[in-house]
């Protein structure tokens, strides 16, 4: 059985369809990367996952527990947690407090602490007590990255970690990917960086006007295969 | 000597003010809403308060006590009733809905309690008196100053110090990403409205104690406790003791001039205040 799956998910916002019945599945101690052009509805799907958009029980299924229609705070009690798109960190809190409100809902039983988050991302720790949103781009995305894994989740979701960030930071961040995975979380990471996410990622899923339309290992995809799949196939 | 004496009493009373002001200060602070009837609810826990003293002849600090867990369970079901159903984007409907809670609050006190004025007795505490320097205080107006700054360095704490506090400030500034932190905004609302109906009951007991008190004096009360948010910055529990404190003062000075003025005084600080910070006096960095 899946760790996560998701069976004929489809997205609503309002009369908008973002989700044509996607099928996806994440097996324990997989890293799987989403790869696809803007509004292809890679960030619908983490956000159905994740809780923020609430869709029918069966559509997600975790352990083959359908979990669909809970509320964001009771999937992550469950165990999924979300990098979202942006970093979104909370400016009244300090960078410590940021880290700490991830483990609102945690027993404190696991891998992940704030000596551990600090031990992976040390220039964090020198800026505990700066306000949230004082620190750059890439030290932001760290501390929504250590805040996600401040419940010690079984799924790690990560919305467009790259995001308006330099090349040489995107590298800094995944380099930290193999150190979460190996403390024991599965991973589904979004990108539009198709390269990062060929080298990270066990399997992709391509997907392309709500639906998905590619699936493969990365050595299995062709550069060919992958274009068509993203952008749809050339007149 | 007598203006010494004005402004330490004016001082005192402004801690009164910022009884009053610090519940509306909380619940606008974490969620962004206006709460007419706050001043409703103040009147409301003094009467819960003379119930208790009356009928189980405590002594009104031990009402309190008692009343403080009711109040908090009124709260909570309050918000997590009623208003949690009309908070949104839109602002009006929750105005709407309190206001009218103020009209209904003020009806069923009159229908239970009558339209006469009432008062909590406080036995000898009423006049008791402290020679501090060259001023005499009374022990109720000092014991309310102090109960003011002992409010708000309590709720400071709470922000500042607690896993609660960090969901407060966390919910409000962003109810959707603090829902993925495993933080349910419903209940942490629900929290926040009884915490500040504790605070209610506090500023009930002195308001009850101290002056008389009838079903219909709400929003005169809430008025005040407006100025005192709006003067100190909104969302800022030092900026509501500064605020309250400031038309404290200004109304003793006025009543010291003419007794007319002893309203109108505290009016006219506020709107002075307002215009030369607009935003208050310690405005919140990230609103």
């Amino acid at each position: 059985m899946a760790l996560l799956e998701t069976h004929g998910l489809t997205a609503h916002y309002g009369d908008f369809q973002a989700l044509f019945g996607v099928d996806i599945r994440l097996d324990q101690g997989e890293c799987v990367a989403i790869i696809g052009a803007n509004g292809a509805g890679k960030s619908s799907l983490l956000r159905s996952l994740s809780g923020v958009l609430r869709q029918e029980p069966g559509m997600v299924l975790l352990d083959g527990r359908p979990i669909g229609a809970l509320p964001a705070d009771d999937i992550v009690a469950l165990g999924i947690s979300m990098v979202p798109e942006g970093r979104r960190l909370f400016p009244s809190l300090s960078v410590e407090e940021n880290l700490m409100i991830g483990a609102y809902r945690s027993s404190g039983n696991g891998a992940w602490d704030l000596d551990a988050v600090y031990g992976m991302f040390p220039m964090l720790k020198e800026r505990r007590t700066a306000p949230g949103n004082a620190l750059s781009g890439g030290q932001q995305q760290m501390v929504a990255i250590g805040r996600a894994l401040m419940s010690n989740p079984r799924v790690l979701l990560c919305d467009e970690l790259s995001l308006g960030l330099a090349p040489v930071i995107i590298r800094d961040i995944y380099a930290a990917l193999p150190r979460i995975r190996q403390a024991g979380a599965s991973v589904i990471i979004v990108e539009q960086d198709i390269g990062q996410a060929l080298k990270v990622a066990d399997r992709v899923y391509c997907m392309m006007e709500g639906k998905v339309t590619l699936e493969g290992t990365p050595e299995e995809l062709s550069r060919d295969a992958i274009h068509k799949a993203y952008f749809g196939v050339a007149a | 000597m007598i203006w010494v004496d004005t402004i330490v009493q004016g001082i005192l009373l402004g801690g009164l003010y910022a009884l009053f002001a610090a519940g509306l200060s909380l619940v606008f602070g974490i969620m962004r809403l206006v709460n007419l009837a706050h001043g409703d609810l103040i009147v409301l826990a003094a009467y819960l308060l003379l119930v208790i003293v009356s009928m189980l002849g405590l002594n009104p600090f031990v009402a309190a006590l008692v009343a403080m867990p009711v109040m908090f369970a009124i709260g909570y079901g309050l918000q997590r009733f009623v208003l949690n159903r009309v908070l949104g984007a839109d602002i009006l409907p929750p105005l709407l809905v309190t206001f009218g809670l103020s009209v209904v609050i003020q009806n069923v006190l009159q229908e239970g309690f009558s339209a006469d004025s009432r008062r909590i007795p406080a036995g000898t505490l009423e006049t008791a008196s402290l020679p501090i320097g060259p001023v005499t205080v009374g022990l109720m107006p000092l014991l309310t100053l102090l109960s003011a700054i002992g409010v708000i360095l309590a709720l400071q704490w709470l922000f500042y110090r607690t896993s609660l506090g960090r969901a407060f400030r966390a919910t409000s500034d962003d109810p959707v990403t603090a829902g993925l932190m495993g933080i349910k905004p419903q209940r942490v609302f629900a929290q926040a409205t009884g915490i500040a109906m504790v605070v209610v009951t506090i500023a009930a007991l002195y308001l009850g104690t101290r002056s008389n008190f009838d079903p219909t004096i709400g929003p005169a009360r809430l008025i005040y406790a407006f100025e005192a948010v709006i003067i100190g910055g909104l969302g800022s529990l030092w900026g509501t003791l500064a605020g309250g404190i400031i038309i404290g003062v200004a109304q003793t000075l006025g009543a010291a001039i003419n007794p007319e003025w002893q309203i109108l005084a505290g009016h006219l600080a506020f709107l002075l205040v307002l215009l030369v910070r607009p935003r208050g006096l310690f405005p919140r960095a990230n609103d």
